[in-house]
């Protein structure tokens, strides 16, 4: 192998990263003044959204990659409008970036550092996308028909 | 007897452990004993073959027959291609399968 | 049909190369097993019984004679000389070299196709009737809402990693050519009281263990919505399909354990919500696809004339063609089952020369069919003598579809990894048995699905007669099912009792159809016999 950086949290935002304790869902229900909270797959994200001002991260853990629940918990949060960090952590790789991106993820946590090189990369393979999603990006549909601001 | 099972990262093709090297060709498997999983390990961090594992196989003077038919097909080719499996020249190989 | 721009071309690319630098990964042992698995099977990447094994797209089952030629050069360069045409409208190859795959796609790329999204737990391949854009009792051509949802469905960042896969099937004529109900996702395209063209969704369907018929979950949504309400149904599933078990993974499995009623009421929840997110391509992008569906420069006022002088065209032409909506024209089906056959399987030249007969009969177009068979669907009639004659000399023109011998048969044991048993040659000796009693030609349209194994990719749910490979203590068990049917009529098969050995049930098939023979009233098929007097007769013949 060659002479590789390996990074254990890439971020997405200026912002200072907050060290906040995450609560679970449930436990915040009762202390919704947490500034922190963690999602697991089985957790409705949506339960979160009439208390989300304070909160500066959220956390979506996905225990196996394949889980796919926390994209949908992701956009769900950014289509509320929710400004703050959404830091998707556990079994994350690079080949996941990607999507995760375009749901609203800002930052990464994986469980095993990942290549400096391999995110780069991820993050610039795909110079357009067929989907509107929470990233605000603009889909080729509208790049088609001229809506360039989407 | 167990014997040792896989694919060929590269090709996919279907091997077998000799004791020394991946062969295409089941009569050359070894009894691997309790050693499969060692093995197993060795040779997929070596990157030699791609998802091994032992399976149960008899040996006699026609040599070494995989006890489970799903086994026998890999050990072939499929029986309905005789002319793509490892033995092209016989029409009849594929009653080894069954 | 469909040609891309230069962003399609750009997405498909950027995936080859994607896919080259995760196979340069894999190699290099950067990648274990285990992380790349999932992502080459997102790329239609299997790893089978005897090599990798490559499924490629292809969407709503049409291609262009280059596309075909693309595909008949791949099974010479990186594969073994041949292909095999899918349940899934696609083409797969047995032998292809890891090492190779990313050049592979390279190559297909240049004749804008690919392997996106063949396998794995996310959007499949779309389906679609086979005789769009051709047959004469189609509303309209499905395929434009058909490639509105491939794109869409390419890629989506919340949908790829779904509890299980997801399939999708869009047709637009009230005779069902694509299994419509038995999709993940069904839409028939409709056309409402008040003449609007509109989308019904039927939503829970498949195949599988748990067979199950798609109720229909809203009879009209309306076409500038179809996106946003799919992705409603996704979401949902996405978020509450169970993720415990694999086997109760699929779709239907939550419609059924919701209910119809629940599950339609958190779709609508979702679609209200989606319906303020704009995910919907504007209605032009629906107008802009069309346009590359616009039919061919059909002729006028051409004869409608067949000479019937030759008995073995007069019944070709009687059994493999489908009426066209133009006058003049009929849409020709060559079957990929000669009797003994392996169904499905075609050689690179026998590719190269379906490819060549399509632009020189069929204005540059072929279908592929979910029975495993090519449909040249815009040939004049007064080319058919020539088409049939050129056909005969391959060994392409076996007047068989939807008789007993234009069988359904999965790969089955003799390449799956999943199989318990073999399905072709049991398709083989059925076609074999009756070629040779000459019972086949009384038999009339007669499906016959074999699938073997569970997972059921050859359909037995949905056959006439079904056959299912088990493993009964280490060996080849096929059991028998009646009255399945994937069309407008969707049924599924009913087991009859215990299984057959591989001759055995042979000679049960031939039971079943005695049984037919002996019972039917004029104009009726054998599923139609089978509804009538039901699972005991045949019980009796196969069993006492």
């Amino acid at each position: 192998m060659t002479d590789a950086s390996f990074t254990e949290l890439v971020r997405l935002r200026d912002d200072e990263a907050s060290d906040a304790p995450a609560v679970t869902v449930d436990s915040f229900a009762d202390q919704s003044n947490a500034g922190a909270v963690r999602i697991e797959p089985g957790d409705d994200a949506r339960l979160l959204l009439p208390h989300l001002d304070h909160v500066t991260r959220v956390e979506v853990n996905f225990p196996s990659f394949t889980d796919g629940r926390g994209y949908s918990a992701a956009q769900i949060l950014r289509e509320a409008g929710y400004t703050g960090e959404v830091r998707a952590v556990g079994d994350v790789a690079v080949d996941q970036l990607g999507y995760m991106r375009r749901c609203g993820f800002d930052a990464f946590q994986p469980e095993v550092p990942m290549n400096e090189a391999d995110v780069e990369a991820a993050f610039t393979r795909w110079e357009n996308v067929y989907q509107k999603t929470s990233d605000g990006r603009v889909p080729i549909w509208a790049l088609r028909h001229g809506e360039a601001d989407g | 007897m167990k014997i040792l099972t896989g694919n060929d990262l590269k090709t996919g093709q279907v091997v077998w452990w000799t004791g020394e090297y991946w062969s295409l060709h089941v009569n050359d498997a070894i009894d691997v004993g309790d050693k499969a999983d060692e093995i197993a390990k060795r040779e997929e961090a070596l990157r030699n073959v791609n998802v091994p594992y032992a399976i149960d196989a008899t040996q006699d003077e026609n040599g070494v027959r995989p006890a489970h038919i799903k086994e026998r097909v890999r050990a072939l080719g499929p029986t309905v291609r005789p002319d793509l499996t490892l033995k092209p020249a016989d029409p009849a190989a594929g009653n080894w399968v069954i | 049909m469909y040609k891309y721009d230069s962003w399609d071309q750009q997405m498909v690319d950027t995936r080859v190369e994607e896919f080259r630098d995760q196979t340069r990964r894999r190699l290099s042992g950067e990648l274990p097993e285990e992380k790349f698995r999932p992502l080459r099977l997102m790329n239609g990447l299997y790893l089978q019984l005897h090599a990798y094994m490559l499924r490629v797209a292809v969407p709503y089952g049409t291609l262009n004679g280059a596309q075909m030629h693309a595909l008949a050069d791949i099974a010479t360069k990186y594969d073994r000389g041949y292909g095999h045409f899918t349940t899934r409208q696609n083409i797969q190859y047995n032998w292809i070299k890891l090492e190779d795959a990313p050049d592979l796609l390279a190559d297909l790329a240049k004749v804008e196709m690919h392997a996106i999204q063949t396998s794995g737990n996310c959007i499949r391949n779309i389906s679609s009737d086979h005789f769009a854009g051709a047959a004469r009792d189609e509303l309209i051509d499905p395929r434009p809402y058909a490639e509105l949802m491939r794109q869409w469905s390419s890629f989506h960042p919340e949908f790829s990693y779904l509890p299980r896969k997801f399939k999708i099937a869009v047709i637009a004529s009230d005779t069902d050519r694509a299994a419509m109900r038995l999709h993940d996702i069904g839409i028939q395209i409709v056309k409402n009281a008040e003449g609007e063209i509109g989308a019904a969704f039927y939503v829970g369907g498949g195949m599988g263990r748990t067979p199950m018929i798609a109720p229909c979950i809203n009879e009209f949504v309306p076409l500038d919505r179809l996106i946003t309400y799919a992705e409603a149904c996704l979401r949902v599933y996405n978020r509450y399909g169970r993720r415990d078990n694999k086997y109760k993974a699929r779709i239907k499995i939550l419609v059924h354990e919701l209910g119809k009623d629940e599950y339609t009421r958190q779709v609508e929840d979702e679609y209200a919500h989606m319906l303020e997110q704009g995910v919907e391509p504007p209605f032009a992008e629906l107008e802009r696809i069309k346009t590359y569906f616009a039919d061919p420069a059909f002729e006028t006022g051409l004869s409608t004339e067949v000479d019937r002088s030759d008995p073995d065209f007069a019944l070709w032409v009687d059994r493999n063609t489908h009426p066209h909506k133009a006058d003049g024209y009929v849409s020709a089906v060559i079957s990929l089952k000669p009797v003994g056959g392996i169904p499905g399987d075609a050689s690179d030249e026998q590719i190269h020369l379906m490819a060549d007969l399509a632009t020189e009969y069929s204005f540059d177009e072929l279908r592929v069919m979910h029975t495993q068979n090519i449909v040249l669907p815009h040939v004049k009639i007064a080319d058919l003598p020539a088409l049939f004659a050129k056909l005969d000399a391959a060994g392409l023109s076996t007047p068989n579809l939807d008789q007993i011998d234009d069988i359904i048969a999965c790969p089955g044991l003799d390449y799956c990894s999943l199989a318990n048993a073999r399905s072709i040659p049991v398709a083989q000796k059925i076609s074999e048995r009756f070629a040779a009693n000459g019972k086949g030609a009384e038999l009339g349209q007669l499906k016959l699905k074999i699938s073997g194994c569970i997972n059921a990719c050859g359909h037995h749910h949905a056959g006439h007669i079904g056959i299912l490979g088990v493993d009964r203590k280490g060996t080849e068990n096929y059991q028998l099912l009646l009255g399945g049917s994937e069309a407008e009529d969707t049924s599924l098969a009913k087991i009859t009792g215990p299984g057959f050995d591989e001759d055995g049930i042979v000679g049960a098939v031939e039971t079943v159809t005695d049984v037919y023979l002996a019972q039917r009233t004029d104009g009726e098929r054998f599923l139609d016999t089978y509804r009538r007097i039901g699972m005991a007769p045949f019980k009796e013949a196969l069993y006492d």
